[in-house]
């Protein structure tokens, strides 16, 4: 990993995932280390993001890295009319690593392209978030204590949410079989199932979440957002067939872990977060020991 | 009979050495003289459209004149004119004669369909992998976005 950009899953192997899973449960286990004293990380992040640049930062942090960087493009020269190239070129000389989030798709490919140093993508439009990606696989493997052979629902928007698409296109290295539960509006897309199918993975479509939820290991929720339709009584009709109460929890599987992106807004009701199966704020600090991992390895400090 | 080929032949006239490119779809011939950057050519150009064709219906061609071309750089006009046919010629002979073939990577000349691609937002060259040559698919090496037949845009 040492010196190179992480811009997409695609560009990820199996072996590749087991490597960084392993190297981040080090991390979990000693999550302060003085290993990155002598590094600075930048953060450009062109598009507001609370979680993941709070996560990078806690992750650069804790192993006693340097952060520099900007949270929204407002306080970068982006409003000068800056361009993208000219930005990471003159970035580049100031840290050791550039973790960004930008609006546009293929951002993060070209910023590697013309960075000195190796750049971490954190988000590119509607395109690639490998970290999330990652860091589901990471919560899915410590829960399920393997990543191989389980049965994943994915609730929600399976339409537009990236995180569904690479944790799909991902998991398909792991002969899982998919459960996709969306309104017919939001089905996941016809190149997203390709690559299950190129897999010869089976997976079944529903509208009704009651189904899958006795047979899952894994049930990872997604919100279903008021834009994505243009008819607002369209979305009155299917907003509540997807949110996730306790009481509908009993006939699961003893291992079943509820998984969310996080933000939520309505789609888990809060009387789930105490329950044992609820893992999403655990998911989201997995995120740190992840970007741990990612951070130390690119920059060459483990191995 | 003889007369009739003798007629055909007064409307495109024959080049001493150089490129003749056969079989263009009526349609796309103004767009291979773009993508073969032939706007601003100083030698001579040949430029014909809508002939009648046994083969085709109507076709194009474009005879260029001392100008040899790579096969990468002709492989471009195959995703506009796939049923191209390039003929060599020295000294008034055809030396050679070959189809187009879609190449396995395009840059440049093909727009992304993805208004949000970094590619449609600040000048970067584009580039995109050929996923099916036959339907023509693009896959953006940026956004990884797959631009089809039905929404290829040249730039």
């Amino acid at each position: 990993m040492k010196n190179k950009s992480l811009v997409s899953i695609n560009d990820f192997t199996r072996e590749d995932h087991v490597r960084i899973l392993d190297l981040a449960e080090a991390f979990e286990k000693h999550p302060r280390q003085k290993i990155l004293e002598d590094y600075v990380v930048a953060t450009l992040f062109f598009e507001p993001s609370t979680r993941t640049r709070l996560s990078f930062e806690s992750a650069a942090t804790r192993l006693g890295a340097r952060v520099i960087g900007f949270s929204e493009p407002a306080s970068s020269s982006v409003t000068k009319g800056e361009t993208l190239r000219d930005t990471i070129l003159t970035v580049s000389n100031y840290c050791d690593i550039i973790v960004m989030r930008h609006p546009k798709e293929g951002s993060a490919r070209f910023a590697s392209e013309v960075s000195g140093v190796p750049v971490i993508n954190a988000g590119d439009g509607a395109n690639q978030h490998p970290t999330q990606t990652l860091l589901d696989l990471y919560s899915i493997r410590k829960t399920q204590g393997s990543l191989d052979n389980l049965n994943v629902a994915f609730v929600g928007d399976l339409k537009y949410g990236r995180t569904v698409h690479s944790l799909v296109q991902a998991m398909c290295n792991y002969n899982t079989t998919f459960h996709l539960v969306s309104p017919l509006e939001l089905k996941l897309p016809s190149s997203v199932k390709l690559s299950i199918k190129e897999k010869n993975l089976e997976y079944r479509q529903y509208t009704d979440m009651h189904e899958v939820l006795p047979v899952v290991d894994i049930l990872y929720m997604t919100r279903i957002q008021r834009e994505r339709f243009s008819d607002p009584l369209d979305y009155e009709k299917v907003r509540n067939a997807y949110i996730l109460r306790n009481n509908m929890l009993d006939n699961c599987k003893s291992n079943l872990k509820i998984m969310h992106p996080l933000p939520r807004v309505n789609e888990i009701t809060t009387d789930v977060d105490n329950n044992p199966k609820a893992y999403y704020f655990t998911q989201a600090l997995n995120g740190v020991f992840v970007r741990q991992a990612l951070l130390a390895s690119i920059l060459g400090v483990v191995e | 009979m003889e007369k009739e080929i003798s007629r055909k032949e007064l409307k495109v006239s024959a080049i001493e050495n150089g490129t003749v490119i056969d079989h263009i779809p009526s349609g796309s011939v103004f767009q291979v003289i773009k993508i073969l950057s032939l706007t601003e050519y100083q030698d001579q150009l040949l430029i014909a459209t809508n002939l009648d064709s046994q083969k085709m219906g109507k076709k194009g061609i474009i005879k260029v004149s001392n100008r040899f071309f790579q096969p990468d750089e002709i492989n471009k006009i195959a995703l506009v004119a796939p049923s191209a046919t390039l003929i060599v010629i020295r000294n008034f002979e055809v030396t050679e004669k070959t189809k187009v073939e879609v190449p396995r990577q395009v840059d440049n000349i093909v727009k992304c369909f993805n208004p949000n691609c970094i590619t449609n937002n600040e000048d970067i060259t584009t580039r995109f992998t050929v996923l099916d040559k036959k339907e023509l698919k693009l896959r953006c090496h940026y956004c990884e976005k797959i631009t089809a037949r039905s929404n290829i845009a040249f730039r």
